[in-house]
C-alpha cells in the first residue's frame, strides 16, 4: 500500500489533545508519523507518497458511530452493508457498529462473521453488535463468548428492550465475563403500546398515543439498580451498561447519579434528539417519527446540558433506513427511525459548536475517541502513531446544504432534507484508503 | 350565476338572517391551506433552508418521491393541501366559518330540485376505513342532494383488504374521476397523507382521535340556532359570524375527551367565536394537558360544577374500541358523569344537550334526556346534512372543473 502525506491541515485529535497544525503521514493503513508542517516532505518524496493538500481543513480521526442499522442480512431493500457504509464514509464515519435487529436477528457467530466478510463490500469498518438474547426474544441470553470471538463488540436487543429483571441481570453478568457492554434500548414496552410520539399536549392535539418520559427513565433506573446489585455481590464485576439513544432529562439524571456513584454506566445521544423537538412532526411528518420519539424543548436542552457537562459519552446516529413506501403511510403505521450518518457531524457542529459554543475538539471527542472507548474499539477514533489511518478532512466553517436525494444511503427518510449545515466533509479515509472524496462525488 | 341555481337571502333555521355572499367572494378565500398551496407549487418542496430553532418542519415530499401521474384535471399531486379541503378546523379563519355557514343557509333555502342541479354529475368519493352509519349517510345524502355522483369505498373493499396503501387508493380514485374525497380513517392525520398524495380537496369525516371538522361546524350551527334572543340580535346586526358571536356561551364537553375527535374540533372551533369550552371527565379520559389544545379551553372535573356554568352540554360516548390498556370503572363513571334528569334539573335546567352519536343510552346519558325537551340531538343530524352540503360545495367550487361538466353555478 502506498504512503500518503496529508499536509497543511489543522490536526484535531481529542484522544491525544492535539489541536495544532500538523502534517500526517500514513503508511500501510496506519498512522506512521505526525510532524510540524513541512517536516515530512522529504520522507514523502523518498517514498513517493501520495500528497493530500489539507490547507484550510481540519484533519481529525475518522468518526465512530456505535449505533447504526445496516439492515443486512434480510432487508437489503432498505440498506445494505455496502450502501450504509458508503453513507458512513460520506458523513466522515470510519467505524460503524451495526445493531442486530436484522433478519435473521444476529444472535450467532455465523451471522456476525457474515456481516464482516469481504463480500459485503463495506467501505468502512463494520463492528457487529450481537443480540443479547436469542432471537432478541428476551428469554434466554445468547452465547457471548462465541459471539465475541466472531467479532461482536457489544450485545443488545435494540428495539426490543430486555424487560425481565433476571434476564437483564444475567446478560450484564455474562457479558461482563467476556468484557462486552450490554446496550439497552430503554423503553418499557408494556406501557408504550400503540404510542407513536412523545406523550403530552402535542400528542393530545394530534390525537396520537404518547410515549411517556417514564417509559424510558423507568428502565434506565431499573438497569442501574441491577448493575448496583451486581457490584454489591461482586465488587470486582466489570459489568457495563450502555444506554442507547437517551432522550429524556429524567433518564439523563439517572445516568448522572449512577456515574457519580461509580457505576459503569455510559450513554449516547442521537443528533436528532438534540437538534429537534416533537414540533418537527408538524402535520404528521413520518420523517420525524422515531423511537425514542422527539421530545420536548426542556428535554432537548437537558440533553445538550448533559453533553456539555460530560454525562453523555457519545453521539450516535441510530441511522435507521426505511423505504419510501414504508414512510409514506399513516403516521401511526409508519416505521420508526431516520437516516443519520451524513448529517451527524453537521448537526453536531451546528447545535453544539456554533449554538452552544462547545470547543471543536470536544464535539469531535463525542464523535470519535469517546464512542471508541465505550465499546473498546482499539486503535480507532485516534490519530496517535500506530492507530488505524481512519481520517476525516473537513472545512469547519464551510456551510453546505444536505440533500436527501443525494444521500449515499438506499433510503431517504430524514427530516433534515434541505438543511444548511456547517462542516463540509472533503475526504474520508478508512485504514489509509480514500473512501470518500468530495472532488470525485460532487456533481 | 346560472338561472337554475339562483339563490335568495335566507334564514338560518328559520330565525337568523345571514348576508348573502356572491360567488365572487369565494374566489377571495384565503385559508391556511391556500397559503401552503402558494409556495408548494413547482417541485413540491421549497429550496429555502429551514431554520433549525424555529422547529417548523413543513411536510416535504422530495422530487424523487413523486410518481408521474396523468393529469386529468390540471391538478398535480404536489404535496400540498388543496384549499377546498376541510381537514382541521384549525385551518379555518372566522371568515371561512362565516362563508361555510352562509353557504349552508343558501343551500338550505334552495328548492330541492334546483339544488340538485348545482353540482350535477360532479364526482365525489366516500372512502371509509371505519364503519360509520351516521356520518357516511349524511355526507352521501348531502352529495346526492347537490346532484353529485357518489362512489363508496369501504375498508372491506378488495383492494384495501389486499393491502393497497391509502396513497394508491387515493390516486386510483382520482384517476377514476373523483373530484373530492371524503375520508373516514382510524389513524389520526390520515387526511393529510391523502391530500398530499392526490392533490384533491379532502373532507375529513373523522380521523382517529384527531378531528371531525364537519361535526364541529354542525354543532356550531345547532348552537347558533339556540342562541338567546339578545345574542341573536347581535348576529342580525352584523349579518355574519364574527369572533364574538358566542361571547358568554359556555360549552361543556363531557366524557372520553382523550379519544374524541369531536371534542378536539369543537375545542378549536368554538373559542374562535368567543365561546368558553369546559372539558369535564375523569383523569384517565381527560389528561391535564388537554386544556393546552388552544385558548378558551378549561378543565372542570366536577360534573355538577361544570353543569352549573353551562349553556350547552355535549355528552360523549366512551370509545371502548380505543381504550387499549386504560381501565375505567363504568359504574363509578355513570355515578359521576351520567347526565340524567335530576342532575340536569338541579344544575343546568336551561342548557341544550348535544351528542355526536352514537348515543349509548343508560351509560353517558339517560334516555329521558336524549328524548327530553333540552335535547338538540335530532337537530344536530339535520344541521349535519346542511353543513356537509356546504363543505362539498366549497370543495367542488375550489376544484378546477372539467369542461364537459362546466358548472351550473356561474
Ligand atoms: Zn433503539
Amino acid at each position: 500500500m502506498t504512503a500518503i502525506l496529508i499536509q497543511g491541515g489543522h490536526l484535531v485529535d481529542p484522544s491525544t489533545g492535539m489541536d495544532e497544525r500538523r502534517d500526517l503521514y500514513i503508511r500501510d493503513g496506519r498512522v506512521a508519523a505526525l510532524e510540524l508542517p513541512g517536516k515530512l516532505n522529504a520522507l514523502a518524496k523518498k517514498e513517493r507518497a501520495k500528497i493530500v493538500d489539507a490547507t484550510g481543513m481540519v484533519v481529525a480521526p475518522g468518526l465512530v458511530d456505535i449505533h447504526v442499522h445496516l439492515r443486512e442480512p434480510g432487508q437489503a431493500y432498505k440498506e445494505t452493508i455496502a450502501s450504509g457504509t458508503q453513507a458512513a464514509a460520506a458523513g466522515g464515519f470510519t467505524s460503524v457498529c451495526a445493531m442486530p435487529n436484522t433478519s435473521p436477528v444476529n444472535d450467532s457467530p455465523e451471522t456476525t462473521r457474515w456481516m464482516q466478510a469481504a463480500d459485503r463490500h463495506a467501505a468502512v469498518h463494520v463492528f457487529p453488535i450481537a443480540a443479547a438474547t436469542l432471537g432478541s426474544r428476551g428469554e434466554a441470553v445468547a452465547d457471548y463468548k462465541s459471539l465475541q470471538a466472531a467479532g461482536a463488540v457489544a450485545v443488545s436487543d435494540d428495539g426490543k428492550p430486555i424487560l425481565d429483571d433476571s434476564i437483564m441481570l444475567e446478560a450484564l453478568a455474562q457479558a461482563a465475563r467476556v468484557g462486552l457492554p450490554v446496550i439497552q434500548h430503554a423503553e418499557d414496552t408494556r406501557v408504550t403500546q400503540g404510542a407513536s410520539m412523545n406523550a403530552g399536549a402535542l400528542a393530545f392535539s394530534l390525537g396520537l398515543r404518547g410515549m411517556s418520559v417514564d417509559a424510558e427513565s423507568g428502565i434506565v433506573e431499573r438497569d442501574i439498580e441491577l448493575l448496583a446489585r451486581l457490584r454489591k455481590s461482586d465488587p470486582a464485576s466489570r459489568a457495563h451498561l450502555h444506554v442507547a439513544h437517551l432522550s429524556t432529562a429524567k433518564a439523563l439524571e439517572a445516568v448522572r447519579r449512577a456515574k457519580h456513584s461509580g457505576l459503569r454506566v455510559t450513554c449516547e445521544v442521537a443528533p436528532h434528539h438534540f437538534a429537534l423537538t416533537q414540533a418537527a412532526i408538524g402535520d404528521y411528518n413520518t420523517d420525524a417519527k422515531m423511537n425514542p420519539p422527539l421530545r420536548s424543548e426542556e428535554d432537548r436542552l437537558a440533553l445538550i446540558g448533559g453533553i456539555v457537562d460530560g454525562t453523555v459519552d457519545a453521539i450516535a446516529t441510530d441511522h435507521a433506513p426505511h423505504a419510501l413506501h414504508e414512510k409514506e403511510q399513516e403516521f401511526e403505521r409508519a416505521p420508526n427511525g431516520i437516516i443519520g450518518l451524513e448529517t451527524a457531524l453537521g448537526l453536531s457542529l451546528l447545535v453544539l459548536h456554533r449554538q452552544h459554543r462547545m470547543p471543536l475538539t470536544r464535539v469531535l471527542a463525542l464523535l470519535s475517541s469517546q464512542p471508541a472507548q465505550v465499546l473498546h474499539l482499539k486503535h480507532r477514533g485516534s490519530l496517535a502513531v500506530g492507530s488505524f489511518a481512519d481520517v476525516v478532512l473537513f472545512r469547519p466553517n464551510d456551510d453546505w446544504q444536505f440533500r436527501a436525494s443525494e444521500s449515499k444511503s438506499k433510503s431517504r427518510n430524514t427530516p433534515f432534507d434541505g438543511w444548511k449545515l456547517p462542516g463540509r466533509i472533503q475526504m474520508t479515509m478508512s485504514e489509509g484508503r480514500i473512501v470518500h472524496d468530495v472532488r470525485l462525488s460532487t456533481k | 350565476m346560472a338561472p337554475f341555481c339562483h339563490r335568495s337571502g335566507t334564514m338560518l333555521n328559520g330565525s337568523m338572517p345571514i348576508k348573502r355572499k356572491t360567488a365572487a367572494n369565494k374566489a377571495g378565500r384565503k385559508t391556511h391551506a391556500a397559503k401552503i398551496a402558494g409556495n408548494g407549487a413547482g417541485n413540491g418542496h421549497s429550496s429555502s433552508i429551514r431554520p433549525l430553532l424555529a422547529l417548523e418542519v413543513s411536510p416535504s415530499i422530495s422530487p424523487r418521491n413523486k410518481i408521474a401521474i396523468p393529469q386529468f384535471h390540471g391538478s398535480a399531486a404536489t404535496g400540498f393541501l388543496h384549499p377546498g379541503s376541510a381537514i382541521s378546523v384549525s385551518h379555518f379563519s372566522v371568515e371561512d366559518v362565516d362563508r361555510i355557514l352562509t353557504e349552508a343557509s343558501e343551500l338550505e333555502a334552495m328548492p330541492v330540485a334546483r339544488r340538485a342541479l348545482c353540482y350535477a354529475k360532479r364526482r365525489v368519493a366516500l372512502l371509509f376505513y371505519e364503519s360509520s352509519t351516521r356520518t357516511r349517510t349524511s355526507f352521501e345524502l348531502a352529495a346526492k342532494s347537490l346532484g353529485a355522483d357518489t362512489a363508496l369505498v369501504s375498508a372491506l373493499s378488495s383492494s384495501i383488504e389486499k393491502g393497497e396503501s391509502l396513497k394508491d387508493t387515493g390516486i386510483t380514485l382520482r384517476s377514476l374521476g373523483a373530484e373530492c374525497i371524503i375520508l373516514r380513517h382510524p389513524n389520526s392525520g390520515a387526511p393529510y397523507l391523502l391530500a398530499r398524495s392526490t392533490g384533491l380537496p379532502i373532507l375529513n369525516a373523522g380521523d382517529g382521535s384527531h378531528e371531525h371538522p364537519s361535526q364541529a361546524l354542525l354543532d356550531l350551527r345547532t348552537i347558533l340556532a339556540h342562541l338567546p334572543p339578545s345574542a341573536r340580535t347581535a348576529v342580525k346586526q352584523n349579518h355574519s359570524i364574527h369572533d364574538r358571536v358566542l361571547q358568554g356561551v359556555t360549552v361543556t364537553i363531557v366524557g372520553d375527551i382523550l379519544h374524541s375527535r369531536v371534542a378536539r374540533s369543537n375545542a378549536l372551533l368554538l373559542p374562535k367565536l368567543g365561546a368558553r369550552v369546559v372539558f369535564c371527565g375523569p383523569q384517565v379520559l381527560l389528561p391535564e394537558y388537554a386544556a393546552a389544545i388552544g385558548p378558551g379551553v378549561e378543565i372542570e372535573r366536577n360534573f355538577e360544577r361544570a353543569l352549573k356554568q353551562s349553556n350547552v352540554v355535549m355528552m360523549l360516548r366512551i370509545q371502548k374500541e380505543r381504550l387499549a390498556g386504560l381501565e375505567i370503572d363504568l359504574e363509578e363513571y355513570i355515578e359521576q358523569y351520567q347526565l340524567h334528569k335530576q342532575r340536569l334539573a338541579a344544575f343546568a335546567p336551561a342548557a341544550i344537550i348535544l351528542h355526536p352519536g352514537p348515543v349509548i343510552r343508560g351509560l353517558e346519558i339517560a334516555s329521558e334526556i336524549t328524548d327530553g325537551p333540552n335535547s338538540a340531538i335530532a337537530e344536530q343530524v339535520y344541521h349535519g346534512s346542511i353543513i356537509r352540503m356546504a363543505l362539498l360545495a366549497r370543495a367542488l367550487d375550489a376544484y378546477p372543473k372539467r369542461n364537459e361538466h362546466s358548472s351550473k353555478r356561474r
